[in-house]
């Protein structure tokens, strides 16, 4: 070879080549594996046994109950414990993703070969955004089934096609890459894994419980929190339940996935922008 | 030298220009400038602390000048979307994801960078780890072969200028011959190599040219011989029974005299001759006479002497 060139042809960047580079990451680390996929057990096998109870249940449920039913088997459908560990899987992993490189230092070597932080963080919000989504579609999809298919024992069964259904089951799929986002950015500002960690369970799981809704502003931070967006909009008969009372602050479907969006956004605008000037 | 009929003038030119980096009150590295030219290996030579990892993580636009530039090719390495091309580095054995496997790393810094697969398998081979180490989570490699795999990233997308910190930490004698040879053979091949370390020993065989930095500033850039230069400013050891007499002699003509041990001095700024000469006009009886010549080890450790930064057992 001569001196001023190199062996190989100089080629354009592009995007492409991050997005693969940043899957290659994610599928190749064990732990992510078993994360997810203990994660996907536990989240059906939970939704699954609350299909189950009600199954069991359901000749002692008195005649109320039974006339509304279509709430209880949308619930069984992806439960709230459910969700919480769909929240807890989804933001590990998003958090893992960038914390990983921090606290191993890979992230030096990313950054010596792909100078352009920016576009490798939009790689890597995307890639880990699809991929959780994937994960949230199969988690909430294979739910809704096994628990339809369950209550279908008593007649009590919904279809995807039922209006409402399909609202349950997108909304809990999505929840995957929205926390995944919260993760990642989290994960992105504060680049230690056990404070990241912390700060992920705080914010997407112990405020939305702690946060009260009796005043305007404490309800406006309560409802713009993603896990409470996610109830509410896999709440199908909100305000014509007869066993809960509608909130003094009220919440809409459309707010719920402004929420989901909002978060995702601003989750994914932080990754990008945090790391770009700072020393590795 | 085997390399002299090689081109120099056709890779690229790391060049560092008034080189500052503050954090907070203090200053890992002052105004520092120096030229790294291509078809040749440089050392990049300091004590601990000098602020050589610093300089190169500045070099690979991963820290961020206070002030000055550090420039490869005539452009901040921030300014290349990808850099494997362009410039490959060794940092740290340690910047890896141990639960990784060394293929799957590769693989995935290959694709980043758009080099084509084939290139893992070239350059795991040329590194030793081809086959089964290269399936092996690296997680569990030993340092030697972590430096191995820190190398075949610096390697792979075959660049012209090429920076290694401490590379020869953790390799076995034989790892060692081989990245010397290396070295000498990509600056051969008219790449632009920039070496560092923390030991003049390990540059003696594998460096033309020096860098040396003491406590974030430069100390020297020069060739090894030029370096060498320095440090040949002789200490003649000299035995004698009546070691006082000739201390004051010697001393009278100009030299540095060292008490030894009761019979022996140690002198510099005379030539043995000279202290020859001198005994025997005061008639003294000499046992020894030896001249020492100062290797490059202890040239280093002159020139840096001022600006170590941790030193052993005296507070300083």
């Amino acid at each position: 070879m001569t001196a001023s060139t190199t062996a190989l042809p100089l080629p354009a960047a592009r995007f492409t080549d991050l997005l693969a580079a940043e899957w290659i990451k994610l599928r190749s680390l064990r732990s992510v594996h078993w994360a997810l996929g203990a994660g996907a057990l536990g989240i059906i096998a939970f939704n699954t046994n609350a299909a189950r109870a009600d199954y069991v249940n359901f000749p002692h449920y008195g005649r109320v109950v039974r006339t509304h039913f279509l709430s209880w088997a949308l619930r069984d459908a992806f439960t709230q414990g459910a969700a919480m560990m769909l929240v807890l899987a989804a933001s590990s992993i998003g958090a893992i993703s960038i914390v990983g490189e921090y606290t191993t230092g890979l992230v030096r070597t990313t950054f010596a070969a792909v100078p352009d932080r920016r576009a490798l963080m939009t790689a890597k919000v995307v890639v880990v955004a699809a991929v959780m989504t994937v994960y949230g579609a199969f988690t909430a999809g294979a739910s809704f089934a096994l628990t339809q298919a369950v209550l279908d024992g008593r007649g009590q069964g919904v279809s995807i096609g039922h209006p409402g259904a399909l609202r349950v089951v997108v909304a809990s799929a999505l929840l995957a890459p929205v926390c995944a986002l919260a993760g990642l950015g989290l994960g992105a500002l504060i680049r230690h894994s056990a404070t990241t960690t912390v700060f992920d369970v705080f914010v997407l799981l112990f405020l939305p419980t702690f946060v009260t809704d009796r005043y305007h502003w404490t309800a406006c931070v309560r409802n713009a929190l993603p896990f409470n967006a996610w109830y509410r909009l896999v709440d199908v008969e909100y305000g014509h339940q007869p066993f809960t009372l509608t909130p003094r602050y009220p919440t809409t479907v459309t707010g719920g996935w402004i929420v989901f969006g909002a978060w995702a956004l601003a989750a994914a605008v932080v990754a990008v922008v945090a790391v770009d000037r700072r020393d590795v | 030298m085997p390399h002299d009929a090689l081109p120099r003038d056709g890779g690229p030119v790391i060049e560092v220009d008034r080189l500052t980096k503050r954090y907070g009150g203090t200053t890992a590295v002052r105004q520092l400038s120096f030229t790294v030219r291509p078809g040749r290996v440089t050392g990049f030579l300091g004590p601990n602390g000098a602020g050589k990892t610093t300089t190169l993580r500045m070099l690979l636009g991963l820290v961020e000048p206070t002030s000055g530039a550090a420039t490869v090719d005539g452009h901040t390495v921030r300014r290349y979307p990808r850099g494997l091309r362009h410039v490959g580095a060794l940092l740290d054995a340690g910047d890896v994801h141990g639960g990784r496997t060394a293929r799957a790393h590769l693989h995935a810094l290959a694709r980043s960078n758009r080099i084509p697969a084939h290139r893992v398998d070239e350059v795991l081979a040329e590194v030793g780890l081809a086959g089964a180490p290269a399936g092996r989570r690296v997680g569990g490699y030993s340092l030697g072969m972590k430096q191995r795999l820190g190398i075949a990233t610096a390697l792979l997308g075959d660049p012209p200028a090429l920076l290694f910190d401490e590379p020869l930490n953790g390799l076995d004698p034989e790892g060692v011959l081989w990245v010397r040879g290396l070295f000498r053979r990509l600056a051969g091949e008219g790449r632009t190599v920039f070496v560092s370390s923390h030991l003049m020993s390990e540059m003696e065989n594998t460096a033309d040219e020096l860098v040396v930095i003491g406590r974030g500033e430069l100390i020297a850039a020069e060739s090894l011989t030029e370096f060498a230069a320095r440090g040949t400013r002789p200490t003649v050891t000299v035995r004698t029974p009546d070691a006082g007499t000739l201390a004051a002699a010697l001393s009278a003509e100009g030299a540095a005299v060292a008490p030894y041990d009761g019979e022996t001095l140690k002198v510099t700024g005379l030539s043995s001759d000279r202290i020859g000469e001198i005994a025997f006009e005061h008639g003294l009886l000499l046992r020894e006479l030896a001249t020492e010549t100062a290797s490059l080890e202890a040239a280093f450790m002159e020139l840096t002497a001022d600006s170590v930064e941790y030193l052993a057992g005296e507070p300083r």
